[in-house]
């Protein structure tokens, strides 16, 4: 199998004619990783109990619900769309499946969480290919639509669940770590297969990069474009069963603005809006930025408000680094 | 004259109020360059769209060895073995010179792993190099993303695709367009390397000496129909041009 990190080091020598620098290159290939490595370090010296493995799973275990979100919408970015519907479908998911544990039990209320994620997101991917729909209304029309199906499913009101098994999905730990953390790093796994290994997800960036080129060879560009918005939904789905599992109940202001959050997680990431570029281990790196300078924030006390200047900062300044002067786009 | 390998006859497109191609004829024999000539406007890319299956016609006829076929997709056409090389290239400028050679028919390993679509990476990579090698087509980097590469290097890995996929005929719409001398030179040099295996190669260019260096027939359109055909060594430029305005008609018009 060919190493994809290999081969992208092996094209600095031949990029750097056309970029006319070989650190610009360096750091937009590899900035994201220094960034949280340089973030961890500045970290541990700020605070003793930062480097704990208990707060560093703590850590992982808060971006999960997030990041799981930002799988999908990886694929949505890569094709050039956006999905600001996730948070939206998240809580519709949340609420089915609250209310499924109760009625089936938690085997049928994991499959309906997902299964109701896809469902929204076909609808949206239907949107923009069969409807002709801009990505970004499509979904933002999603976004209000969603967040209503899930207020009118609940009356308005929370539905809380005990079903232990369903509680354990959020809560438990396997060898020590958190599920929640496990379920996020196997999809990020899968994802990786998916985009970087098949046929699809070279499909995924080629009509992100060029859709007219992706057309002529063949490439149902419709198709992929729908299928993104489906894994984005069923990563939604997930991420709603995460969600009412761990708080153990389904209430329909789950996930607000977390749409807003999975794509700073992608962007930081150093995926590309513009499309065509973009791998989910950077998207794993960018969630994993935004959760650990949260939690250096509050280890350190730092006044929740003060907090949201330094996460809007740093989601600028990670976007400027990375910015691909070389494209002239 | 034997029967044409692929041939059009009375293909009309128009596209609202605007009539692109008014009944044109085309023919062209396997082994032997034509090159489609014509005023801006007068129809070219038009046809080759239609020839490569990415325009449907509103009427006409095209006949593939002296069957008449649809042309459906770009996909239909290229089972068929027609390839095209687009006057912007249609290469998708995040991927690697490999990547879009194999764009829409990957390679995929044996077993389970091909049928769930997983890439055979390695063996693309091997016969892009030994491709671009044979054609003498000059990409340096297998791995940098296309969009990186020089606008010279794009029109090679363009060109280069067309030809190790086509089996019968190649589209080029302005293959030299963007190029300097030195490698519009390598570029003429495949086209004649991909007629002699065999293949028919039609060539749009607005380069007269490019043309009358390369084709061994001149076809020429104007205001969407075929308005004279002409063998390089018989006919002098300006009678070429004069044909292109309106000047010359060879062909009745009916």
């Amino acid at each position: 199998m060919t190493d994809t990190a290999a081969e992208r080091t092996d094209a600095v020598p031949t990029g750097t004619a056309s970029t006319g620098g070989g650190s610009g290159e360096f750091l937009r290939k590899w900035g994201v990783l220094v960034a949280l490595i340089l973030l961890l370090v500045v970290s541990a010296t700020m605070s003793d109990r930062f480097l704990s493995l208990p707060n560093l799973l703590n850590v992982l275990r808060q971006i999960a619900i997030v990041g799981v979100l930002a799988i999908g919408m990886t694929f949505v970015i890569i094709t050039a769309g956006i999905d600001l519907s996730a948070g939206s479908v998240l809580a519709v998911a949340a609420v089915v499946t609250a209310d499924m544990v109760n009625s089936n039990g938690p085997l049928a209320a994991v499959l309906v969480a997902v299964l109701v994620g896809a469902g929204l997101g076909l609808v949206n991917g239907l949107g923009v290919t069969l409807g002709g729909v801009q990505p970004f209304i499509m979904t933002l029309g999603m976004l209000a639509f969603a967040r209503g199906l899930a207020f009118l499913y609940t009356g308005g009101q929370p539905i809380p669940t005990t079903d232990e098994t369903f509680l354990a999905i959020g809560n438990g730990r396997l060898f020590g770590i958190p599920n929640p953390a496990l379920i996020f790093l196997a999809l990020l796994v899968a994802a990786y297969f998916v985009l970087r290994h098949t046929t699809f997800g070279r499909a995924v960036y080629a009509v992100g990069s060029n859709d007219e080129a992706a057309r002529l060879s063949g490439i149902s560009v419709r198709r992929v474009r729908t299928t993104v918005y489906v894994i984005s939904g069923a990563t939604a789905g997930i991420a709603g069963l995460l969600y009412a599992s761990q708080l153990g109940v389904g209430t329909p202001i789950a996930g607000e603005a977390f749409e807003l959050d999975a794509i700073a997680a992608t962007v930081v990431g150093g995926t590309s809006l513009f499309g065509g570029q973009g791998t989910v281990f950077g998207t794993f790196l960018g969630a994993a930025i935004l959760g650990v300078l949260s939690n250096i924030l509050n280890l350190t006390g730092v006044n929740p408000f003060v907090q949201r200047l330094f996460r809007g900062a740093l989601i600028v300044a990670a976007v400027m680094l990375q910015r691909k002067d070389a494209r002239g786009r | 004259m034997t029967t044409p390998l692929l041939q059009a006859h009375g293909i009309v497109k128009n596209y609202g109020h605007v009539q692109a191609l008014r009944g044109a004829d085309f023919a062209v024999q396997a082994g032997e360059v034509v090159a489609l000539i014509g005023d801006n406007g007068a129809g070219k890319s038009t046809l080759v769209k239609v020839l490569a299956g990415v325009t449907h016609p509103d009427g006409g006829e095209i006949r593939f060895s002296g069957r008449v076929v649809s042309l459906p997709s770009p996909t239909a056409a290229r089972a068929m073995g027609i390839e095209t090389v687009y006057q912007d290239l249609a290469l998708a400028p995040d991927l690697d010179p490999a990547a879009n050679l194999f764009l829409g028919r990957e390679l995929v390993r044996p077993g389970l792993l091909g049928r769930l679509g997983f890439l055979d990476k390695s063996a693309m990579a091997e016969r892009t190099r030994t491709a671009f090698a044979e054609m003498g087509a000059g990409v340096q980097s297998d791995t940098a993303p296309v969009g990186s590469l020089s606008g010279g290097q794009r029109q090679s890995i363009a060109v280069g695709r067309a030809a190790a996929w086509a089996s019968k005929v190649v589209f080029m719409d302005e293959p030299t367009a963007a190029l300097g001398v030195v490698q519009a030179g390598k570029v003429l040099e495949l086209i004649r390397r991909v007629r002699d295996s065999g293949v028919a190669v039609v060539l749009i260019s607005h380069n007269m000496p490019q043309v009358f260096e390369i084709a061994d027939r001149i076809e020429v359109l104007r205001l969407g129909r075929r308005v004279a055909r002409y063998r390089p060594a018989e006919v002098s430029m300006e009678d070429v041009v004069g044909a292109m305005t309106g000047a010359v008609v060879q062909e009745e018009v009916s």
